[in-house]
């Protein structure tokens, strides 16, 4: 983690070092900065759920069930969803090159489906959510190897309608 | 005239009158490519300038269809011997045989007063010194390719004693755009990828299409609704439907041979089972019911019976059962993953995509399960269609990081050519014969 953080603010400075300097703001903003909150997204946007909760979860090769991590983003979701009961989703699910075309339709459908499952039993309202497959047709890494493979099997959990804008 | 007349009669008598003692000349579709058959296809004849061009243009179109067979060799013009200079008189066989022509095909392209052209052609066995069946057809001028490929499957038909396959078209998918953002539309060209023609827009994503037997009506999946859903695609009047307002998803459709029906996956709820729906009554009716994946299904051409692949077995094998869901058997055996089972439209053999070892192959094997030989492989080879005189099966291939390509190979499995797209192209569906 303290490794993260320093990795990080080199990131960080060397991100600074390399742009430049801002330049003096010319006109005043219309709406004052929000100077009084935490730093972060606003809390039960889309963002929000996005960066603090997190959106997608990870299969196996072939495999549809929930692995411990995948689980635990989903119990995250699922007491994200109970605090915003206005919010709606879409999961999607999504497959890596290495299947036939409608199989991995298939695939993709069960793998949103085994997510849903999951978000419903922990209390999630079946009729909040929807499920989509997009097969192996909307790869998140364009490469073809097993780094990117991994990335692409997943499930994606998309906010419709009820978030904080 | 008079004379020229007697003697063309008495010409075409001596043909008539031929007895038949010879053999027949014959290319064998299994061995053919071997020792593919010297074929002289000669510039169609023209009465006008126009008229040779669209001759010269014809033979050209003829000698590439049967170069692709890899079942013909074209002899290269410049080394033919004698100048055909009209339809009625015999040619000189002897000039042929030096160049080891086995067949000879000349044809002259004759402007009608109302704007059409006629078209005759006269095939001969050189070595026999006999003409085969001749054959004679009219179109409009602007209609030429089709001329050359009636032509192509005239000849083939009359060489091979098989249904030709270049009267034909392929609807497939085009590819553009960043693979993460991939655009695919449906596409339509002649089967040697002449005259290609967008069917849908850019707006939503299409997949897997498939003619009906009429070739006037294709059947496909498209996300503009949101989620898959399969549609029917009238091409007379371009005229776009939903299959049905299920829940969830639809995918993997295909017609049935008499056009009646579509047999297609619908997954409800994370379960895909495979239906088939009366596309008058539109009733539907359940063909599997089990947890696994059941998809692909495809007819058998008399309409008996179904394959499909399904994953019960723990992975992705072909079955066969029956049209109305019973009987279903296994019968991939081989090692590796088998999927998209598609069903030759001769009966004999079920085309299919294996997966093995990280490398994809086309194959075939009897629909017993029997008789299993692989035909390609390479990074990703997938989706076979057959060519309706179930001799060559298209398909698309996409090397690592690559986009993909159609590719075609036949039956032998050394006749592996790609087919020229303008963009990236998938999910290739071959048409009947053109009615």
């Amino acid at each position: 983690m303290r490794r993260a953080l320093v990795a990080f603010s080199a990131v960080a400075a060397l991100a600074a070092c390399a742009s430049r300097p801002d330049p003096t703001p010319t006109t005043t903003p219309t709406t004052p900065p929000p100077a009084e909150r935490p730093q972060g997204p606003v809390a039960g946007s889309i963002e929000d759920f996005r960066v603090s909760v997190g959106d997608r979860i990870f299969y196996g090769y072939d495999r549809y069930d929930l692995t411990p991590e995948a689980r635990q983003v989903l119990e995250r979701q699922a007491a994200w969803l109970r605090q915003y009961p206005n919010v709606r989703i879409l999961i999607a699910g999504n497959c890596d090159e290495r299947g036939t075309r409608e199989y991995n339709l298939a695939l993709g459908a069960r793998r949103a489906a085994a997510a849903r499952d999951y978000l419903a039993s922990l209390g999630v309202a079946a009729n909040r959510m929807e499920t989509v497959s997009y097969g192996k047709e909307r790869p998140l890494d364009p490469r073809s190897n097993e780094e990117a493979w991994s990335v692409n099997r997943n499930a994606h959990t998309q906010i419709v309608s009820g978030a904080v804008s | 005239m008079l004379k020229s007349l007697a003697a063309a009669f008495s010409f075409a008598l001596a043909f008539v009158a031929a007895p038949l003692a010879h053999a027949q000349l014959r290319v064998n579709v299994e061995e053919g490519h071997l020792n593919p058959m010297p074929i002289a296809v000669v510039d169609f004849l023209g009465a006008n300038p126009a008229a040779s061009q669209v001759g010269g243009d014809v033979a050209g179109v003829i000698r590439a269809n049967l170069e692709r067979s890899a079942l013909f060799r074209a002899i290269d013009r410049g080394a033919f011997i004698e100048r055909i200079q009209a339809m009625n008189v015999p040619p000189r066989f002897a000039d042929w045989k030096i160049i080891d022509a086995q067949a000879l095909v000349i044809g002259e392209i004759t402007p009608q007063p109302n704007g059409r052209i006629s078209v005759d052609v006269r095939l001969f066995d050189v070595f026999g010194e006999v003409e085969l069946r001749p054959f004679s057809t009219s179109t409009t001028a602007d209609n030429w390719r089709r001329v050359a490929h009636l032509v192509s499957d005239h000849i083939y038909e009359q060489l091979t004693g098989e249904r030709g396959y270049f009267d034909t078209r392929i609807v497939f998918v085009s590819e553009t755009g960043p693979r993460t953002r991939r655009v695919k539309r449906l596409m339509m060209m002649d089967q040697d990828g002449a005259n290609p023609f967008f069917l849908t827009g850019s707006d939503a994503m299409v997949l897997t299409p498939r003619f009906a037997p009429s070739t006037q009506m294709i059947t496909y999946l498209s996300f503009e609704t949101g989620a898959p859903r399969v549609f029917l695609f009238d091409l007379n009047t371009n005229r776009r439907e939903v299959l049905g307002d299920f829940p969830g998803m639809s995918f993997a459709p295909r017609f049935s041979p008499d056009g009646t029906r579509v047999v297609f996956t619908l997954d409800m709820s994370g379960n895909a089972e495979i239906y088939s729906m009366d596309l008058r009554s539109r009733a539907r009716t359940r063909l599997t019911n089990h947890p696994a994946i059941d998809t692909g299904p495809s007819y058998a051409p008399d309409g008996s019976r179904i394959t499909f692949e399904s994953d019960r077995s723990g992975s992705q094998q072909i079955y066969v059962m029956n049209a109305d869901g019973s009987g279903q058997r296994r019968i991939s055996f081989g090692e590796g993953r088998y999927a998209t089972p598609v069903w030759s439209p001769r009966g004999d053999l079920i085309a299919f995509t294996r997966q093995n070892s990280g490398r994809f192959s086309i194959g075939v094997m009897r629909p017993d399960g029997s008789g299993e030989r692989i035909l390609t492989e390479s990074y990703l080879d997938e989706a076979p269609t057959w060519s309706p005189n179930g001799r060559v099966i298209m398909f698309f291939r996409e090397g690592r990081g690559q986009g993909a390509r159609l590719w075609s190979v036949d039956l032998t499995g050394r006749n592996l050519r790609e087919i020229p797209t303008q963009t990236d192209a998938s999910d290739p569906a071959w048409s009947p014969l053109l009615p």
